[in-house]
């Protein structure tokens, strides 16, 4: 048993080859874009090990010619059902232990401020802006490859960057920032 | 330099480097000589920058162990493997004998009469059609006369079909759906963020009458109760205490039909 276990099914190897070829330089980016959804790093690659467990099963179906874009689309999609799922269930992080948890030491400089100040500033962007923003900024794809991991028109990317990036620069000029990451949250309107 | 207009998304190319020489040589151009433009386009960079040192230490992490795509190839097929001997060892048992067999078939089925059925059938159905896309229920909201009719005809009991829509939650439609335990009626329902609740109802021959009860299955989770020899089940993807209100109601409505 511990042969035929070794072993395992002879066809589909090269196959197998060509998915770890591919996609295992891509993990270092599915855990980042991942945490733009979810900030808990556990559940964050919660998300991503399922969407490596899709990856696999459906890698031989693939239709697509961009492993890249094919293999974001299936984590974007698992991570809108997990925000949906999250909302439903009224779950909600605190900003501030986003900020913090994704600064992994306290801010101290400048710089370490104004990184957690955007951090805090894109979690307040709807999903849809924010997505694109992440992967057009963080993730560094293509306009075109953005329009395919989302399964939008390209013109929409670009109206829903616009739209992120005036948003953003609008929250991070606004009088309330600076007094701490997250301190909207308490903020009544 | 050409004469086309610089336009907004030429600008957002710029900031992300995805422009040729000679185009970024006419947005710069550009740039020079409009500086509110330049200020607004020069803070979506600065953003970009920010984000980018943000987030990219996270891809410099050590990869978890359980992301290792080999550890997850090979789980998988220890788990095919597995099934397959699972599979052989039962065929093994029930030509074992009779008995032996009809003792295995106990031990390793949940009881499989009443609402427990019943539940695990909604559950099932819920599976199946909640996450269908292209056609989640056969009949649609506005065919219900024939929905109640088709159901009528299979189960041999009129069904009745609640409205949760003071929960927010609209009638999709439905379908007859088979179980083993003859012909029942599934309904879908749903609200405005695209939640899905499906509820199934069926004749009961054991368990006529039972109080309402919470199960689970997997990440499905429902409550069943039976009345007047007819079972019901609501589940979807919420906690039990967020359906347990919306059961409660649907088993006064279909009291007060009965």
């Amino acid at each position: 048993m511990a042969r035929l276990a070794r072993g395992g099914p002879t066809t589909g190897r090269s196959a197998m080859d060509d998915l770890l070829s591919q996609v295992e330089p891509m993990i270092p980016a599915l855990r980042r874009y991942a945490r733009g959804f979810v900030h808990d790093a556990v559940a964050a690659d919660d998300l991503v090990q399922d969407c490596l467990e899709r990856v696999i099963s459906h890698w031989h179906r693939r239709r697509n010619e961009d492993a890249r874009t094919w293999v974001f689309a299936i984590l974007h999609n698992l991570a809108v059902n997990r925000l949906r799922q999250a909302a439903r269930r009224g779950q909600h992080v605190a900003l501030e232990e986003i900020a913090d948890d994704l600064m992994a030491h306290p801010p101290t400089q400048e710089d370490d401020l104004a990184r957690a100040d955007v951090v805090s500033a894109i979690q307040q962007l709807a999903e849809e802006p924010r997505s694109v923003l992440l992967l057009v900024a963080v993730e560094d794809l293509s306009y075109a490859q953005v329009a395919e991991v989302l399964a939008i028109p390209i013109g929409t990317v670009m109206s829903r960057l616009s739209r992120a990036r005036e948003r953003l620069r609008q929250i991070l000029e606004s009088p309330a920032r600076g007094v701490r990451p997250g301190s909207h949250l308490r903020r009544v309107k | 330099m050409t004469d086309r207009p610089i336009t907004e998304d030429d600008l957002h190319a710029y900031v992300d480097g995805r422009l040729d020489a000679a185009r970024n040589e006419e947005v710069s151009a550009y740039l020079d000589k409009h500086p509110d433009v330049a200020n607004r386009f020069a803070s979506y960079s600065v953003q970009r920058t920010l984000l980018q040192g943000a987030f990219d230490p996270i891809a410099g992490e050590p990869v978890p162990s359980r992301l290792n795509l080999n550890h997850i190839i090979a789980t998988r097929r220890q788990n095919r493997i597995s099934s397959w001997r699972l599979a052989a060892a039962a065929a093994v048992l029930l030509f074992a004998g009779g008995s032996g067999g009809w003792y295995m078939r106990d031990i390793m089925v949940p009881p499989s009469e009443g609402v427990v059925a019943l539940a695990r059938e909604a559950s099932d159905s819920f599976t199946t059609y909640a996450g269908d896309r292209t056609r989640p229920v056969e009949l649609r909201a506005d065919s219900m006369v024939e929905l109640v009719g088709w159901a009528t005809e299979r189960m041999g009991r009129k069904p009745v079909l609640p409205d949760l829509s003071k929960s927010g939650y609209r009638l999709m439609g439905g379908r007859v759906v088979s179980t083993p335990h003859g012909a029942g009626l599934m309904l879908m329902y749903d609200n405005d963020q695209g939640t899905r609740l499906v509820m199934l109802t069926r004749p009961m021959a054991v368990d006529q009458t039972r109080t309402m009860t919470p199960h689970s299955q997997g990440k499905v989770d429902g409550w069943a109760w039976a009345s007047n020899g007819m079972g019901y089940s609501l589940v979807g993807s919420l906690p039990s205490q967020a359906l347990h209100p919306l059961a409660d109601d649907i088993r006064k409505q279909v009291q007060g039909e009965a």
